[in-house]
């Protein structure tokens, strides 16, 4: 990557919680600040109930944070009302997990990679609509005469494929995907993930990738956010983090991947006790002291800020 | 030659569907060597869970084992009546299911859950069975099991329901556990967790185990030996050494190629092109034909045998069994 990088999208002291009743809340997201790069791929990982969904649909207002703001090129959208965010609203799309569910029954391929692009009456005339859609199947490597089949014809690879047709149609500048291959077989997912790697070069988006899979996130990112329970562990370049990293829990992490290789067993591999906290009552100072083998009296009373240590940003007051 | 504890021979399960026949199991051979752990992996739609559904009666309408045999400890369970076959199925036979949160009665604390499994199958007294209960829960891993056996499965974390899963499954002391896809609805912590409880349980106990799984990974942590399923035939088996070292069968090499390795880091990943074909409309050949890149004229129009190549490694291939047969 270049020296010189843009900031695309930029969000401080972020939260989101949602109520559960009138005393307690969800603490989903906790005062996140980051830098999504132009060009880049970030990638969010961590366990389920992280926050990492959250995060992403908080960045790109699907959802309201409750506190903390979100600047896209420059521009407050946190605090904008609706009209003013919605020539923003089409630079920032989104690819869901479940291509089963992510697609309208009862539309045809046509429909569905075209109700972006007749949303923002971008076409001025059905033919140009129809080689624009034509156009984006071809650039997803969907044949042109599935154009007017139902999603129930296609397979999941094939699903997944039309959904990122849909997300590139307006020509955005970030693409959030959440979760894009995790419901698809082991030789799709890797089609998959070479198409999003293809088309991120060929069209110059930005991928926010939220996946819990550290082997693809290996694959497709060029930098890694670790997430615990709302709150970042650690954030640096990927390269960086798989080699040398240094909060525990990303190791933990790491560690836990099963490698296809049975020369590689045998040896113990440390593994992570216990479950993840409740995100309703959070544990006190360090949130991750719970299951950290390596928790003092310090992590359980004092919350460790971000710093730089080699490289790289980690949350611990060990490293 | 270790001994045996599961023999499934050439077994044929089909499903009678109004549009025809789909045979999801087609002419497959398992073995299962008593203490071991053998897995079956493969892509979805391959006919592992069904083969696994087959061993344990629960193919559901209108799937039915139409021929071939199962052998567990000489016992042919095909033979048996279906009262025979109940007291099997969770007692000699039990399984654990991908789901956890799907496969617990909501309503039913998981104490009251496990117990009747055992109560079912044995005699003994509530209070017996209690205790039972809770010894299978420390045995796996639950904390606080007095404190567990009163929930409910919605207080329960993901990870903990598949343990109360395993529980269940362990609770009548069963000769083989079947394990359909135990860890893929876990993060990747838990799942660690949960693979090294099942195979300490099978050392531990002497059970086998019948791992089912399309995680490659986990397969290669876990197997003594591996069936490679395709389009409801298994197309490659052997044991996990030989199988990772030296994969045959171009679909198997195809599957092994596309993980994502964490070191050496290619540009792109190599990919398997097209996709699994519909089970009633298969190529006439060998049904990997269309996705192979060494298909050969005669793969379109025969389908090729299983093929020793070395002891126990079987690869069902007509390139492997040219070359073989060209050496000789």
């Amino acid at each position: 990557m270049s020296k010189e990088k843009n900031v695309l999208l930029h969000c401080e002291h972020l939260v989101k919680e949602f109520p559960v009743d009138r005393k307690r809340s969800v603490h989903a997201v906790s005062d996140i600040s980051l830098d999504i790069y132009e060009g880049e791929c970030l990638a969010l990982v961590g366990e389920s109930g992280c926050g990492k969904s959250t995060l992403g649909r908080t960045l790109i207002q699907l959802l309201r944070p409750t506190s903390g703001k979100v600047f896209f090129k420059g521009a407050e959208i946190s605090a904008m009302k609706p009209a003013a965010f919605a020539p923003y609203r089409r630079q920032m799309q989104m690819i869901f997990q479940d291509p089963y569910a992510s697609l309208d029954p009862r539309m045809n391929v046509h429909d569905i990679i075209a109700e972006p692009l007749v949303t923002y009456k971008v076409c001025e005339n059905k033919e140009v609509l129809k080689a624009r859609v034509l156009e984006l199947m071809d650039a997803v490597g969907v044949p042109r005469e599935f154009l007017y089949r139902y999603p129930h014809q296609f397979s999941g690879g094939q699903r997944q494929r039309i959904g990122i047709a849909r997300a590139i149609a307006l020509n955005p500048s970030l693409v959030i995907c959440d979760e894009p291959v995790s419901a698809l077989d082991v030789s799709v997912q890797s089609q998959v993930l070479n198409l999003l790697k293809d088309i991120q070069a060929q069209y110059g988006l930005t991928y926010l990738f939220i996946s819990h899979d550290l082997s693809v996130v290996r694959f497709i990112s060029n930098r890694v956010c670790v997430m615990f329970l709302g709150k970042v562990c650690e954030i640096g370049d990927s390269e960086t983090i798989y080699q040398n990293p240094l909060h525990p829990y990303t190791r933990f992490l790491i560690n836990a991947i099963p490698v296809a290789d049975p020369h590689l067993r045998g040896e113990e591999k440390q593994l992570l006790q216990g479950e993840i906290p409740s995100p309703i009552n959070p544990p006190k100072g360090c949130r991750f002291h719970t299951r950290c083998p390596y928790a003092t009296e310090r992590c359980r009373t004092e919350e460790p800020e971000l710093r730089e240590v080699e490289g790289r940003m980690v949350a611990c007051h060990q490293v | 030659m270790e001994e045996l504890l599961l023999e499934m021979n050439h077994l044929k399960s089909c499903f009678f569907t109004r549009k025809g026949v789909v045979p999801a199991v087609d002419d497959v051979s398992i073995q299962v060597p008593k203490g071991k752990i053998v897995g079956i992996v493969g892509e979805s739609g391959c006919g592992k869970s069904m083969t696994a559904k087959s061993i344990m009666d629960l193919l559901k309408y209108p799937g039915r084992v139409v021929e071939g045999e199962i052998l567990l400890d000489g016992k042919d369970l095909t033979k048996l009546s279906a009262r025979e076959r109940r007291k099997v199925r969770g007692e000699e036979v039990s399984m654990i299911f991908q789901e956890p949160m799907t496969s617990l009665n909501p309503v039913v604390k998981v104490g009251k859950q496990v117990r009747e499994a055992i109560m079912i199958h044995q005699k003994i007294t509530k209070s017996e069975a209690r205790e039972r209960v809770l010894e299978v829960f420390r045995q796996v891993g639950i904390s606080e099991p007095e404190k567990r056996y009163e929930c409910y499965p919605h207080e329960l974390s993901g990870g903990l329901r598949q343990r109360v899963m395993i529980a269940m499954a362990m609770v009548c002391r069963p000769k083989l556990m079947i394990a359909d896809e135990p860890t893929t609805a876990l993060d990747v912590t838990i799942e660690a967790q949960i693979l090294k409880l099942i195979k300490e349980l099978c050392d531990t106990t002497g059970m086998s185990c019948l791992l089912i799984s399309h995680n490659l990974g986990v397969i290669a942590q876990m197997c003594d030996y591996v069936y490679v399923m395709y389009a409801g035939k298994v197309v490659e088996q052997g044991d996990v050494y030989t199988l990772f070292d030296h994969p045959e069968h171009p679909y198997t090499r195809g599957l092994l190629a596309s993980i994502i390795r964490l070191e050496n880091l290619p540009e792109r990943l190599s990919t398997i092109p097209g996709v699994v074909p519909n089970l009633m409309h298969l190529p006439e050949g060998c049904a990997f034909c269309r996705r192979c890149a060494a298909a050969m004229e005669r793969c379109q129009k025969e389908r090729p045998g299983l093929y020793e190549v070395g002891e126990g490694h079987h690869v069902r291939c007509f390139l492997t069994e040219e070359r073989e047969a060209a050496h000789e």
